[in-house]
């Protein structure tokens, strides 16, 4: 099985703050992996390292085969990033928006115009097309928002909390378009704070005070922790935090 | 008296008219907690606003304490507590000097009103010299909780207090909410956690603008005019596919760990369902009856 | 009371924590004396000229010598001809060429005209402006001394500057101009900023929601910063008085008067724009733009406004800066009393009570 993502003791220190404490994982090719724990617990920090935006105080790392120390720039290539606070530029409309977004990932204008097409068309926005994104709703803009951090074809994708504040069912929606991109082979590395969508993913990570302390499927956790549901095994972890950032 | 009464508001933003708030009634009585619930975008901001006397309605009207929001503003201004969407506090103030102020500002001192914070402060107590800004996002809405409380007032708006927030410190936040309720605050709270809704007294369920129903959460659940069924298989995604396709079923999306599945015709049962289920070459599934949760109910409204 | 005293107090600590910003604030107007006072100076020493002396007679020697022995040119040689003149300026050493004519003894006696030359580098206009002064008065004086009985063709004295300023010190008029500047900066700009702040916050919907008054809220942002400026209008004054040796000639009550005054007019620019802007950057670019550039441009200090075209010079008076920069050069350098000023003070008195009519008006006590 390949691996996208492996990390060896990875940590990251501010002065005496360790804000991640050796954290060990590994993240197989076409896998949903959730990554929760309470607000600073230190997630953040990890996907800044594991996205090449920071360089880790020690411990090894590998994304999509490459070393995070040195081959950042590589890294930055394969992989998609979305996040609930910035995802699309309000201002631009939907089109502006796939052209910049594949413009900056170096596809060719014969390719963006194709792919903008077929994203328009499979999201249904052909007629908000030349709109500005500032007057979609928030589910289609997040929806948007996911297709245009996968238009690169990237091996791996980042969604830092995709689904605050949308609606039950456009959030069903949302996890689909996850689905087929991961039958489809995408890797997606996901955090969240709704523990239903704990449960879709194929495993988890639960993180405490800057570490690891439970890893993974959502049934076996359950298990571990003698719990109804992931709600219970994130209280019981996160219960025991003494760090409140 | 109703600690709120709304009656037909209407809001409407910009040169394009876009209906922000449609004809909106509901009430909240006092000592009660009222939750209304709706994804980003369902107007609750706009409904809080003109609840608050920071904006104008263009239609219907509303009283908060049996005062106008209009015509007596200023009173209203003096009554309420209200705690924005958006972490509104001064960063560069500790904790401390933070509740001071707002304290001052509402015309009152910290001492005065200390037993209504108390639990919550002695859990902030530690962090007194701390600014503000370098707080966690549970710290700090527990904080805005306090600045917001600190003139005893008797009716408090909490816009979308837990959005971002971690489960247990959103657990922690109601908790509270229910010991301010026992203290004869009426609460009026939005959120767009559907578990939430549990919490609340009474319900009122909001998307694009208008108000969808107004309810008991066991209400609500009692009313829900379909059966559903927990279905599970090792490969949910392929479940969800071919479930949809199926001309019994009416609906089926995932449910955490289970997906939930509406059928066509209320007479099917469990095992007509593992029947059907039986042809689609799925591996371990299974299927029972649940009970509906408010996020069914809000789903089928959606519809 | 006591919730406008603790408003303020926390506009305190907000200034005070924010420390580049507080540094800023302090450092600025002892930079700008420093820079102004040495480095900037229009006062022009030890200019290199040459001299194409075609007379060679005894009268071009004794003028050259006196323009030798002024402190502000020194001849770096004489020259033979034309052509060697624009070689020198475009060597760049040279700021001056004077060319005498010939026959400059024999004609001066006679009382004829005599046409001497000076060629400038105007690539710097204003020193070339200053330089060409500078030699007016040497052969003027050198006319007096040598011809007496001659007529003086060539004098040109700027009244001002010999009445006020005897050793053409660049000091007395940057010192009002960097005052207003200064001001100009901390109270239209940190003012209108600073209560953007609690709209892009949120802060404000909380304070709006409260029932302390929203116009309260304007004031006690306001007033800390009236605080800070009479802070940096003293330490401008200490810095002239104490290093830049500039007296304060008239009375330091009406110094500080007008300068409140001042103070409080550029508040109520500061408040109306922070009350038409909802973010900090548009809040800072119209103070800047809108506000601190007319300032430099309009009041006089940089560019003298009589050279202006009309329809500039009309501009100009609605200029608030310009009628304190007029004040502070009347009280502080002419010493003249406020009978002297009343006017420009009426006028600054009025454009406070408009503008502040206007931001009164336009703030809204909701959100939208």
């Amino acid at each position: 099985m390949e691996q996208v993502i492996t990390a060896h003791k990875l940590s990251k220190k501010f002065g005496d703050f360790i804000a991640t404490n050796e954290i060990t994982f590994s993240v197989n090719k076409g896998e949903i992996f959730g990554f929760l724990g309470a607000n600073g617990a230190g997630k953040t920090t990890a996907m800044r390292m594991l996205c090449g935006l920071s360089i880790p105080s020690s411990g090894e790392a590998t994304i999509a085969g490459f070393d995070i120390y040195k081959q950042t720039e590589e890294i930055k290539k394969s992989i998609g990033y979305m996040s609930q606070r910035f995802s699309l530029y309000e201002d631009l409309t939907v089109r502006e928006n796939i052209r910049f977004f594949g413009g900056i990932y170096g596809l060719s204008i014969p390719q963006i115009k194709l792919k903008t097409e077929e994203l328009l068309g499979s999201l249904g926005l052909e007629k908000e097309a030349n709109k500005l994104v500032s007057g979609l709703p928030l589910g289609w803009r997040q929806k948007l928002s996911f297709s245009v951090a996968i238009l690169h074809n990237p091996k791996l994708v980042f969604l830092d909390e995709p689904t605050g504040g949308v609606d039950p069912l456009t959030r069903r929606q949302f996890w689909n378009m996850i689905y087929e991109a991961a039958a489809k082979g995408l890797t997606v590395f996901v955090t969240t704070h709704y523990m239903d969508e704990a449960e879709y993913c194929d495993r988890i990570s639960m993180m405490v005070d800057g570490k690891i302390e439970a890893m993974g499927t959502p049934a076996a956790l359950k298990q571990q922790f003698d719990a109804p549901n992931m709600d219970h095994v994130f209280y019981q972890l996160a219960r025991g935090a003494k760090r409140k950032e | 008296m109703k600690a709120v009464e709304v009656n037909a508001l209407r809001k409407v933003y910009g040169k394009e008219k876009t209906l922000a708030v449609d004809e909106v009634s509901f009430e909240v009585n006092e000592g009660e907690i009222f939750g209304l619930i709706g994804p980003d975008g369902a107007g609750k901001t706009s409904i809080f606003r003109m609840l608050t006397t920071l904006l104008l309605p263009d239609g219907g009207n509303a009283k908060v304490c049996g005062l106008d929001v209009v015509k007596e503003y200023k009173k209203i201004r003096t009554m309420v507590g209200y705690m924005p969407g958006k972490f509104s506090l001064y960063p560069d103030l500790t904790v401390e000097e933070n509740l001071h102020f707002f304290a001052t500002v509402f015309g009152t001192s910290v001492q005065e009103n200390y037993h209504l914070i108390e639990a919550i402060y002695v859990q902030l107590a530690p962090f007194k010299d701390r600014r503000a800004g370098k707080l966690s996002g549970g710290m700090k809405q527990k904080l805005a909780l306090c600045c917001a409380l600190i003139h005893q007032p008797k009716v408090l708006f909490l816009d979308e207090p837990t959005t971002g927030v971690d489960p247990v410190s959103r657990k922690e936040f109601w908790e509270m909410l229910k010991k301010l309720k026992q203290e004869g605050i009426s609460i009026l709270v939005s959120t767009p956690y559907m578990d939430e809704a549990a919490m609340c007294d009474r319900i009122g369920l909001i998307q694009g603008g208008k108000l969808l129903s107004v309810d008991l959460p066991s209400q609500l659940i009692q009313k829900f005019p379909h059966n559903v069924f927990a279905v599970k298989a090792d490969n949910m995604y392929q479940l969800i596919q071919s479930l949809q396709a199926n001309a019994l079923v009416k609906d089926v999306y995932a449910f955490g760990e289970y997906a939930h599945l509406i059928p066509n015709n209320s007479a099917l049962t469990t095992s007509d369902l593992l029947h059907e289920m039986d042809k689609l070459n799925l591996q371990n599934s299974s299927a029972s009856p649940t009970q509906a949760t408010i996020e069914d109910c809000f789903i089928q409204l959606l519809h | 009371m006591k919730q406008f005293m603790s408003f303020v107090t926390k506009e305190f600590y907000h200034v005070l924590r924010d420390r580049k910003t507080l540094f800023i604030l302090f450092g600025m107007p002892v930079v700008q004396i420093l820079i102004f006072g040495f480095a900037l100076t229009t006062e022009v020493k030890n200019s290199k000229i040459v001299v194409l002396n075609m007379a060679h007679d005894q009268s071009s020697r004794l003028l050259i010598d006196q323009i030798e022995a002024s402190a502000y040119f020194e001849t770096s040689r004489e020259l033979n001809s034309f052509s060697q003149v624009e070689e020198e300026f475009k060597r760049g050493e040279i700021r001056l060429a004077l060319v005498i004519p010939a026959n400059f003894e024999q004609n001066m006696r006679r009382g004829e005209q005599v046409k001497l030359q000076l060629i400038n580098d105007a690539s710097d206009p204003n020193t070339a402006t200053t330089l060409g002064n500078y030699m007016g008065f040497i052969l003027a004086d050198f006319q007096r001394m040598h011809f007496p009985t001659a007529p003086l063709p060539m004098q040109i004295v700027s009244e001002i500057k010999m009445l006020y300023n005897p050793q053409l010190k660049g000091a007395p008029n940057f010192v009002p101009g960097v005052m207003a500047m200064v001001l100009m900066l901390i109270c239209v700009m940190m003012t209108s900023v600073a209560i953007v702040r609690e709209k892009e916050t949120g802060t404000m919907e909380i304070l709006l929601v409260s029932p302390f008054k929203p116009i309260l809220v304007i004031f006690s942002k306001a007033f800390p910063y009236l605080l800070l400026s009479l802070v940096n209008v003293s330490s401008i004054l200490l810095l002239s008085v104490f290093v830049l040796n500039l007296p304060i000639n008239g009375s330091l009550f009406l110094l500080y008067a007008m300068s409140t005054l001042f103070i409080i007019t550029c508040l109520s620019i500061g408040i109306l724009i922070s009350v038409r802007t909802n973010s900090q950057q548009v809040a800072m670019l119209i103070s800047l733009m809108g506000m601190l550039l007319p300032a430099l441009l309009f009041s006089g200090f940089m560019f003298p406004i009589e050279n202006m075209p009309i329809p500039l010079q009309v501009i100009s008076n609605i200029v608030p800066a310009k009628w304190y920069y007029i004040i502070v050069k009347a009280v502080m350098i002419k010493g003249l009393g406020f009978m002297s000023i009343w006017k420009e003070a009426a006028i600054l008195l009025l454009m406070t009570f408009v503008l502040l009519g206007i931001s009164l008006k336009k703030f809204k006590i909701r959100l939208a």
